[in-house]
């Protein structure tokens, strides 16, 4: 029998470093896609607000294309096709130009478009909750457009989105497994070599498990506690 | 705030005009309109310049058996999620502390690990266990990659359809419980006759999107040598190198998921018809 | 795809990568290498990380001569012609196959060793390559041995993977009959301890196979190099000395 704190040691014959390695690709990838798609996800909810038919029906075909494409795929897409695709528009200017989309630029496109269009109809569905007259409060105390957006409706819009973003995050952070076979060195990837060479597959894929459910849980602290500070200044219906 | 109040207020800007003629978003939908014509027009030309007869004839075949694996896999381990999500919920809801404990420990394990890592688990991880497994004579069962499958996709939509019932069964009012039993209902009827109806019109919808993720999920059994859309889309790619294989498997994803989007749709309109104001 | 908010975020994103990039690129005494790195003896990783393997040492030999500075990247099989088309890495120097289909994306230099098709099972098996129907067998996905089962053994069930160790864990395990892949790998397996359950079954199935290293179409400058290199590792010696370290046979063949 393989002695199993070997194998899952820190030292060069075992795994615990390279695994840990892989915790933080997991971590970064998921931190770093966020952003990114918040920040999409919002411009999407407020083109599928706006009272502009073109902009509705434009972000409706991206939440309809990334809503409806599995992950797998539409990384599979981004990594292969995107790179080849742009990789010919660069070729264009210059025959000698090599673009790398590397695997975790990859991964976060095609987390982010995913994460996106969801967050967008989080957004949208947090839009709806916010009475009519909070806007035209706004403008009536003399807010310009962009100041009622800021000051009196993101606010709320956060606080009321928040639960349904807890939850995407969540799902974020296990999409993140998919990135692994593109070959990123993340948590699954990791462990999937360990347990190729090893040949303890169930040790560590059960390990894998417990890394994600692990990070699932600090996830749900965290998201309590900004949950709990967010509502401080609300009024409690 | 009277009448009198209103008149002393010195002066207050006029409301900006509603978003009627607001030609700057006008432009920018237009803008990104076109954009998604040229990306799809660009698709279309992509397809037409690359159309391949012979690939066509030589990979069609492998792609309706293909979805046909899929179809069978989301179809099947839904159903088998759905009975087992049952005993799940009533653990859910249950005031005994070890029933619940027990389901929420299952709902939480389920859904905060990926699917992927617990397909790995089952396949990979069972696989290590041929022996015992052997003994008690699981093992024919768990030697194809297609059972290991749909044991984990079960496995893991319970715990997400138990959810979504326990949500839906908790969203009816306590009042709903209390009448049932004013008029004389036992608690099964009360159930069967007063709540789940109720509790159904508000689980269509995660329901629908449970479908849909499985049907997107399920594209990971490529990873573990089952032949599904994206395990035929992955086989005929690794032998032609010719991207269009991939962008064929995303049409019919895509048109399978707006389809069943658009039918849950339907039936939400039709049962909920006499909600409507 | 085409997709107008994504190419403006994928640009972006990319023009750090590309930034990064671009030097190595256009230096020419540095080239990067893409391998598999779970194809034992030829090209795996061992606990520590590192590559190791009989293309690895072939690749550090040919860079040497080349007075190339190399580094590896390791990319999943079934991605690695795409991902050396989309410029990740300069030749892929990991036991691929010449073969009709993929010399349409890819040029070849000569070949570096040749290889046989062999079919290992249980050795209390009585597996038998030429009645091999409804038996299943395990490949590795994107492979000649993948192809050639699918051509010559339509009635067999064919278990793809994406790489050749979980077809033998499957093996092990008793989920395939039999796997199929090149012979130079399989006997590394059957020799290690791991694969002490099975061995050789029949003769090669496919023999005269050639395995050479992948460029971009159209870099027949790099491919070149790769061939004069070759011929001198052949002469000078270092190839054998490789060679003796993984097999005990002449893997080069004629």
């Amino acid at each position: 029998m393989t002695d199993y704190r070997t194998l899952l040691s820190f030292g060069p014959e075992g795994w615990g470093d390279d695994i840990a390695a892989g915790v933080l690709v997991t971590v970064a990838l998921a931190l770093a896609t966020l952003p990114f798609g918040l920040a999409i996800g919002f411009l999407v909810a407020l083109a599928k607000q706006s009272g502009e038919k073109t902009l509705r029906l434009a972000g409706n075909i991206y939440t309809t294309v990334f809503r409806g494409l599995p992950e797998l795929l539409t990384l599979f897409l981004v990594f292969y096709g995107a790179q080849i695709g742009i990789q010919q528009f660069v070729r264009l200017f210059d025959a000698k130009a090599t673009v790398e989309i590397n695997s975790f630029v990859a991964g976060m496109v095609a987390l982010g478009a995913v994460f996106s269009a969801y967050a967008s109809e989080v957004f949208q569905s947090a839009f709806r909750a916010i009475p009519n007259g909070q806007y035209e409060g706004g403008y009536a105390i003399g807010l310009s457009k962009l100041q009622t957006m800021r000051l009196v409706i993101l606010p709320q819009l956060i606080r009321i989105a928040l639960p349904g973003l807890g939850n995407l995050w969540l799902i974020l952070l296990k999409d993140t497994a998919l990135v692994s076979v593109i070959g990123l060195a993340d948590i699954l990837r990791q462990t999937g070599i360990a347990a190729r060479v090893t040949r303890e597959a169930f040790l560590f894929f059960g390990l894998a498990c417990l890394i994600y459910l692990a990070l699932a849980i600090l996830s749900s602290i965290a998201f309590g506690a900004i949950e709990r500070w967010s509502g401080k200044g609300g009024v409690q219906r | 705030m009277t009448a009198e109040n209103l008149t002393t207020v010195p002066h207050v800007d006029r409301p900006p005009p509603l978003p009627a003629r607001w030609t700057q978003a006008r432009i920018l939908g237009t803008t990104l309109l076109c954009l998604w014509a040229a990306a799809g027009l660009g698709l279309i030309y992509f397809l037409v310049r690359s159309w391949n007869p012979d690939l066509l004839h030589r990979y069609a075949p492998n792609y309706l058996s293909g979805l046909w694996v899929t179809i069978q896999l989301v179809v099947i381990s839904i159903i088998i999620g759905a009975l087992l999500s049952i005993p799940i919920a009533c653990g859910r809801m249950s005031k005994n502390r070890i029933w619940s404990g027990l389901a929420y420990g299952y709902v939480y394990f389920f859904r905060g690990t990926p699917l992927l890592a617990q397909t790995f688990l089952v396949y990979y991880g069972l696989g290590s266990f041929r022996h015992q497994l052997d003994a008690i004579g699981l093992w024919t069962f768990f030697r194809d990659a297609w059972y290991c499958a749909l044991f984990a996709f079960s496995l893991n939509t319970a715990a997400y359809q138990a959810e979504i019932l326990r949500g839906a069964i908790e969203s009816v009012g306590k009042g709903q419980w209390e009448a049932a039993k004013a008029l004389g209902l036992s608690r099964i009827q009360a159930l069967r006759k007063i709540i789940l109806p109720q509790a159904l019109i508000v689980a269509l919808r995660p329901y629908g999107n449970e479908i849909i993720l499985m049907i997107k999920g399920s594209a990971i059994v490529a990873i573990i040598t089952v032949y599904d859309l994206m395990g035929e889309t992955r086989r005929a790619y690794s032998r032609t190198f010719d991207f269009q294989t991939y962008i064929w498997a995303a049409i019919i994803y895509l048109a399978i998921v707006e389809a069943l989007r658009n039918i849950v749709d339907w039936i939400e309109r039709r049962i909920t018809r006499h909600l409507q104001r | 795809m085409g997709i107008s908010r994504r190419i403006v975020l994928a640009l972006s994103a990319t023009a750090l990568a590309m930034s990064m990039g671009a030097a190595s690129a256009q230096d020419a005494t540095k080239l990067k290498i893409g391998t598999e790195g779970a194809y034992p003896p030829f090209n795996n990783l061992n606990a520590s990380g590192e590559l190791e393997g009989f293309d690895i040492d072939i690749a550090k030999a040919l860079c040497e001569e080349m007075n190339a500075e190399c580094e590896f990247v390791t990319q999943e099989w079934d991605g690695i012609i795409p991902a050396l088309q989309a410029g990740k890495f300069d030749a892929i120097i990991a036991s691929m196959s010449i073969t009709e289909e993929r010399a349409q994306q890819v040029d070849f230099t000569d070949p570096y060793y040749t290889n046989s098709l062999t079919f290992i099972a249980p050795k209390e098996s009585d597996f038998d390559p030429s009645a091999a129907d409804g038996k299943v067998i395990g490949v590795q996905q994107g492979t000649i041995a993948a192809a050639f089962v699918e051509e010559n053994y339509p009635n067999a069930d064919l278990n793809a993977y994406p790489s050749q160790l979980e077809a033998w864990a499957d093996l092990s395990n008793g989920r395939v009959d039999a796997v199929l892949a090149d012979f130079g790998v399989q006997y590394g397996w059957v020799q290690s301890d791991d694969g002490q359950c099975c061995e050789f079954k029949g003769d090669p199935v496919d023999s005269n196979d050639r395995i050479a290293i992948a460029v971009r179409k159209g870099e027949t400058e790099l491919a070149e190099k790769f061939n004069t290199a070759i011929a001198a590792i052949r002469e000078n010696g270092k190839y054998a000395e490789i060679n003796k370290k993984y097999f005990p046979f002449d893997i080069f063949g004629e």
